[in-house]
């Protein structure tokens, strides 16, 4: 046993690169992939809206740590080989981000009236251009304030990473807390570091609902 | 990719489905207590109470459910309060659905427009019948959708517990891995369960609302 020194509040905060590295892997990976499903959300095919929804729901209904395990044992049996660690965590969180993210783009691509479309198609544009330049923008201002509140979960979804062994925020925190045997002070400080990343985040995700309500 | 093994363990998953549901349903009727009186701190003239009601709900909806658990788990005991894994798990997972409770229950009161209040107290109505006939019932609508993902949604966060070593469904995983060695298939069969439950309450709920609400929309 040793005491609390600098050393393992250094050791937290160094920590704290792979809860952002998480979060930038989940968010560029998972970001496509969910435009890509709430763009087939809306499609006309009714095949693929079925597919899309049941893809979404699917992951929607899997703890996230049962889909992490899924993956960091299940990548080896599906491609045979063994992957490192930190692919499987991305499947996950790519999988995970795509399926929330998705929902939410598709509830803000819904909520632009039809007639939106239609003025586009009187104009000559394309179905692409359509999206592009009349529909997209309307429902990226309409979705902004749900996608930062789930950008809030994501931060505090990379925390279980650590039981994975990923030494993150979280893990870094078990393991001062292990070596110091000051738990109240270790998961505190954890805990406030975690506070300090997601409040900004949560008032500016009300701030922008605000904002949007009133100029409705 | 073998299954077969994992057959003998049956009743070791059934009752670690059990015991995952009953720390589903303990910590949401719990939180949704919480979540009305939170709410109706946050309606009330206390200033203190209200400030203290916020705080709570941003210091349990801004940091991981994970971290509460061990809190609870590992630093409650240093202050003389010593509770087992279901009873910590359970604690810090009905304060983390009571966090999200009071602002979907909040948000239920405030979809009420103040005319319809008004409306009822010029028909005379009481105060309780105000609430009972004009307030609650489309409060409840409203806050309804809200409220059953959020279950959903911690049915699926009770995996958590595992980490403390409570005996419910995603522990049991680990006990079944640890004897037989079939790590995929073992999670893979776990993912499949917690995919029935969901779809099993999310059913339920369409069913319970398809049933309870059935006055039409305003338009």
């Amino acid at each position: 046993m040793r005491s609390f020194t600098l050393i393992d509040f250094v050791s937290l905060f160094s920590a704290l690169r792979w809860t952002v590295a998480l979060v930038v892997l989940a968010l560029t990976f998972g970001a496509p992939v969910a435009l890509g499903l709430a763009m087939g959300r809306i499609s006309r095919f009714k095949g693929l809206r079925w597919a899309m929804a049941a893809l979404i729901q699917t992951i929607q209904s899997v703890p996230l740590l049962g889909l992490l395990f899924f993956f960091y044992f299940g990548m080896p049996v599906f491609l045979g080989i063994q992957v490192p660690a930190i692919i499987a965590v991305t499947v996950a969180y790519t999988l995970y981000t795509a399926a929330f993210l998705g929902e939410i783009w598709r509830g803000g691509l819904e909520a632009v009236k039809q007639a939106q479309w239609e003025a586009g198609a009187c104009l000559g544009l394309s179905a692409w251009q359509q999206f592009r330049h009349i529909v997209a923008p309307q429902a990226l201002r309409l979705s902004l304030p749900p996608t930062v509140g789930f950008l809030v979960q994501l931060i505090k979804g990379t925390s279980l990473a650590s039981i994975l062994g990923f030494v993150e925020l979280a893990r870094a925190g078990q393991v001062v807390s292990a070596a110091t045997f000051q738990p109240l002070l270790t998961y505190a400080l954890v805990a406030a570091i975690y506070f300090a990343l997601c409040l900004p985040l949560t008032l500016w995700s009300r701030s922008l609902e605000a904002r949007l309500d009133g100029s409705r | 990719m073998n299954f077969l093994p994992l057959w003998r363990y049956q009743n070791q998953l059934i009752d670690g489905a059990i015991v995952t549901l009953e720390l589903t349903v303990i910590s949401a009727l719990c939180g949704l207590l919480i979540g009305v009186a939170g709410a109706v701190a946050l309606k009330g003239r206390l200033t203190p109470l209200r400030l203290m009601v916020r705080g709570y709900i941003e210091l349990f909806r801004n940091t991981p459910s994970l971290i509460q658990i061990f809190i609870i788990f590992f630093v409650l005991p240093s202050f003389g309060l010593k509770l087992p894994a279901f009873e910590s798990a359970a604690v810090a997972l009905s304060l983390y659905f009571g966090a999200y409770s009071v602002e979907i229950i909040r948000a239920g009161l405030d979809s009420i427009p103040p005319s319809q209040v008004e409306a009822g107290q010029c028909l005379g109505l009481s105060g309780w019948q105000v609430f009972r006939h004009i307030v609650l019932p489309p409060a409840l609508r409203n806050a309804y959708p809200a409220v059953t993902s959020q279950f959903v949604l911690l049915l699926l966060g009770t995996s958590l517990a595992s980490q403390v070593a409570a005996d419910e469904l995603f522990h049991v995983a680990g006990f079944i891995e640890s004897r037989t060695y079939r790590s995929f298939e073992v999670y893979a069969v776990i993912c499949v369960v917690y995919f029935g439950m969901a779809m099993a309450f999310k059913a339920l709920f369409a069913i319970i609302a398809a049933a309870a609400f059935r006055w039409p929309r305003r338009r």
